[in-house]
C-alpha cells in the first residue's frame, strides 16, 4: 500500500462525496421542510445525467450541455411538482412512498426505451480531459478536480443562501414549523415549490457530472438514492451542513473500504478468508456506520435546529 | 355474516379447486402463476402485519424474502433436505436477521423507519450478491428440493401447489388471529398514538419488534417456498424494487383488510401479464397507473368489495 493509491483513493472519496453531497442536499430540504419522502430523487440524477448524454449529442458542446441540462432539470423538476406532489404533501407517508415509486418504474422504463439497456458514456469536455501532476509519481485528471470543486461551490452557496438570506431565513422555518409560516402569510406554496425545483436541479447536476465518470444506465439512480438516504440518516435529516460532513464521510469510508477491506482483513485472517469476507463487508460498511451512529446519536451528526 | 368471509371462502374454495379446474383447461403455466401470486401474496400479508395494523413502513421487507429463500438453498447445498428441519433453519435465521435489524431500526419511527429498513434490505441483498460460494451476482440453481420424510411429493406438480396454498391459508388465518388479540390491538394502538399506549404501560417498541419479527419469519417461510418452486434462487430476491412491489400490493388490496393483501397480489399477478402480453414495455403503463391510484382511489380493492360504511381500517 503505497502513499500514493492512498492519496488517489482519499481523492477519489472526496468526489463520490461530492456528488453524494448534491443528492442528499434535494432530498435532506425536501425531507425538512415539507415534511415529504421522495423516492423519485434518484431518478431524477439519472434524468441529469441522460439529459447531458442526449444534448451533448445534440450540441456537441460540454458545457453547453451542462447548462441545458439544468434548465431541463429544473422545468421537470417544477412540473412534476404541479402536477404530483403537490397533491401529496398532506397525505400520509405510503402514499407518497407508492407515487414516487411509479413515477422511478415510468422514468426507469422509459429511459431503456429511448436509449435502450446498454450503458452509455460520454467523454469530459477536451479542456478538462488532462490531469494534473501532483506530486513526483502522482497525477489525477483534471475533470474529478473540478467536480469536486463543483460540489464545494454548491455547498458554500447552499450554506450562504440559507443562512443569511431572505428565502434561506423562510426555509429554516418552513422546516420548524410550515403551518406558522403559512399564517404569517408567506406563500408556502411557492415556497415549497422553489425548494422542490432547487433540490432536483441540484440532483440533475449530480447525474451530469457524473455523466463523463461513471456509466449512464437505466436505473442508475436507484442504488445512489439509497446511499444518499444514509447520508441523511447520519447527518440528520433536514441539516445541509450534517449532509455536508455525511456525504464525505460516507464517500471516503466507502471508497477506502472497498479497496482496503481485504487487504486490511488478510493481515489479521489467511488470505482466502479475507478475500470472502472482504468485499462483502465493504459494501456492508456505510450501513454499519448508519447503525452505529443511530445507537449513539439518533438524531444523526449536525441535526436541523428544531425539526422534531 | 361478514362480507369479508365470504370473499375469502370463495377466494380459498377457488385455489383448492384449481389443480382440478386447470387441467380442463390445459394450462400448466396458470397454475405456475397462480403460485406466484400466492407466495406474493404470503409475503403481502405479512408486511400488511407491519404497515396495516403496526402503521411501521418498512421497505425493506423483501429482504426477508431473500434470507429466507438463502437460508434454505445454503441448507440445501449442504446436504439438509428435510421440509421441517429448513423451515426450522429458514424462521431460525429469518427471526434472528430480523431481531439485530429491527431493535436497532426501532429506535426510530415514521421516515427514519422507513428509510432505515430501507439501507438494511439493500445492506442484506449486498450480502447475499457477496456469497461467492453459492453464485454471488448471478444466483444459484438448487439440484436437490426439499423432501417431507423423505419423499419427494412436494417437488411440483400439486403437492406443491397444496402446499403453498396451505401455507397462505395459515398466514391469512393467522394474522387475521393475530390482528384480532390483544397483541393486535395494542398493536395498532401503538400505530394511531404511540404516546398514549406507552402511558397505558404497553412496551411499545417490544410490541413492534415481536410484529416485526413474525412478519420476517412469515416473509422467510415464502422465500423457503419460492426456493421450493423455482429451483432457483438470487439476490434479485432482496432488491427494494421488490419491497416497494409488496407495498404496492397491500395498499392496492387495502390496509390491514382481512383479503387485502391476497386481492392485490393476484390483481398485481394479472395486471401484469395482461399488460406484459400487449407491449414488452409494460411497465411505462404501470408507473402511472400506481401514481393515479394514489391520487384518485384510495383504499383497495377490498373496499369496492364492501358494502358502503362497512367497518374495518383503511388508512
Amino acid at each position: 500500500m503505497s502513499t500514493t493509491l492512498f492519496l488517489i483513493l482519499c481523492l477519489n472519496g472526496l468526489q463520490y462525496g461530492m456528488l453524494l453531497f448534491l443528492i442528499a442536499a434535494g432530498l435532506t430540504l425536501v425531507f425538512g421542510v415539507m415534511g415529504f419522502i421522495n423516492l423519485a430523487h434518484g431518478v431524477q440524477y439519472m434524468v441529469g445525467a441522460y439529459l447531458a448524454f442526449a444534448y451533448v449529442q445534440l450540441t456537441g458542446s460540454f458545457m453547453l450541455a451542462v447548462i441545458l441540462s439544468l434548465v431541463t432539470a429544473l422545468i421537470l423538476g417544477l412540473l412534476l411538482e404541479h402536477f404530483i406532489f403537490r397533491h401529496l404533501y398532506n397525505r400520509d407517508h405510503l402514499d407518497q412512498v407508492l407515487a414516487t415509486f411509479g413515477i422511478i418504474i415510468f422514468l426507469n422504463e422509459l429511459a431503456k426505451v429511448i436509449f435502450g439497456p446498454a450503458t452509455l458514456s460520454i467523454a469530459p469536455p477536451e479542456f478538462l480531459s488532462g490531469s494534473i501532476q501532483l506530486t513526483e509519481t502522482l497525477r489525477y485528471p483534471i475533470y474529478r478536480f473540478v467536480t469536486i470543486f463543483a460540489g464545494l461551490v454548491v455547498a458554500l452557496g447552499l450554506y450562504l443562501t440559507i443562512s443569511f438570506t431572505r428565502i434561506g431565513m423562510l426555509i429554516r422555518a418552513g422546516a420548524t414549523s410550515a403551518e406558522m409560516v403559512s399564517a404569517l402569510g408567506v406563500n408556502i406554496q411557492r415556497l415549497f415549490m422553489i425548494v422542490f425545483g432547487v433540490g432536483a436541479m441540484l440532483a440533475g447536476f449530480a447525474g451530469v457530472i457524473a455523466a463523463p465518470i461513471f456509466a449512464i444506465e437505466p436505473g442508475m439512480g436507484d442504488n445512489i438514492l439509497i446511499v444518499a438516504f444514509v447520508v441523511i440518516i447520519t447527518g440528520g435529516i433536514g441539516s445541509i451542513g450534517g449532509a455536508f460532513f455525511a456525504a464525505l464521510l460516507v464517500g471516503l469510508i466507502d471508497t477506502l473500504g472497498r479497496s482496503l477491506a481485504t487487504e486490511i482483513l488478510s493481515t489479521v485472517f489467511n488470505p482466502s478468508f479475507a478475500n470472502q469476507i472482504g468485499p462483502a463487508l465493504a459494501s456492508m460498511l456505510i450501513y454499519i456506520l448508519m447503525a452505529a451512529i443511530l445507537v449513539f446519536r439518533p438524531k444523526g451528526l449536525l441535526p436541523a435546529k428544531g425539526v422534531s | 355474516m361478514d362480507r369479508s368471509l365470504v370473499t375469502a371462502a370463495v377466494l380459498f374454495g377457488l385455489l383448492l379447486a384449481m389443480p382440478f379446474l386447470l387441467p380442463l383447461i390445459g394450462s400448466a403455466y396458470l397454475s405456475g402463476l397462480i403460485i406466484k401470486a400466492m407466495l406474493l401474496a404470503i409475503a403481502a400479508i405479512s408486511l400488511d402485519l407491519l404497515i396495516g395494523h403496526g402503521g411501521m413502513i418498512s421497505l425493506g421487507h423483501a429482504a426477508f424474502v431473500g434470507v429466507g429463500a438463502y437460508a434454505t438453498a445454503i441448507a440445501l447445498e449442504n446436504g439438509v433436505d428435510d421440509i421441517f428441519l429448513l423451515l426450522l433453519i429458514t424462521l431460525a435465521v429469518t427471526g434472528l436477521t430480523a431481531l439485530v435489524s429491527g431493535s436497532l431500526a426501532l429506535r426510530t419511527s415514521g421516515l427514519y423507519f422507513l428509510m432505515i429498513t430501507l439501507a438494511f434490505g439493500q445492506m442484506i441483498y449486498f450480502t447475499l450478491t457477496s456469497l461467492a460460494a453459492y453464485g454471488g451476482d448471478d444466483g444459484l440453481t438448487l439440484w436437490s428440493l426439499a423432501t417431507v420424510f423423505g419423499s419427494n411429493v412436494l417437488q411440483g406438480g400439486n403437492g406443491l401447489y397444496y402446499l403453498v396454498l396451505g401455507t397462505l391459508f395459515a398466514t391469512w388465518w393467522g394474522v387475521y388471529r393475530i390482528s384480532r388479540s390483544r397483541f393486535g390491538r395494542v398493536l395498532r394502538a401503538a400505530r394511531d398514538n404511540p404516546e398514549r399506549a406507552e402511558v397505558m404501560g404497553y412496551p411499545v417498541v417490544r410490541f413492534r419488534l415481536i410484529a416485526y419479527m413474525i412478519a420476517a419469519m412469515i416473509a422467510g417461510v415464502s422465500g423457503l417456498l419460492l426456493v421450493q418452486h423455482a429451483e432457483f434462487v438470487s439476490p434479485a430476491l432482496a432488491t427494494w424494487q421488490r419491497s416497494g412491489d409488496l407495498i404496492v400490493v397491500i395498499v392496492l388490496g387495502g390496509l390491514a383488510t382481512r383479503n387485502g393483501a391476497i386481492l392485490g397480489a393476484f390483481f398485481i399477478v394479472i395486471v401484469e401479464e395482461v399488460l406484459g402480453s400487449f407491449i414488452h414495455e409494460w411497465r411505462l403503463i404501470y408507473g402511472p397507473l400506481l401514481v393515479l391510484m394514489v391520487l384518485f382511489a384510495k383504499g383497495g380493492i377490498s373496499h369496492l368489495l364492501m358494502p358502503k360504511g362497512a367497518k374495518g381500517y383503511a388508512s
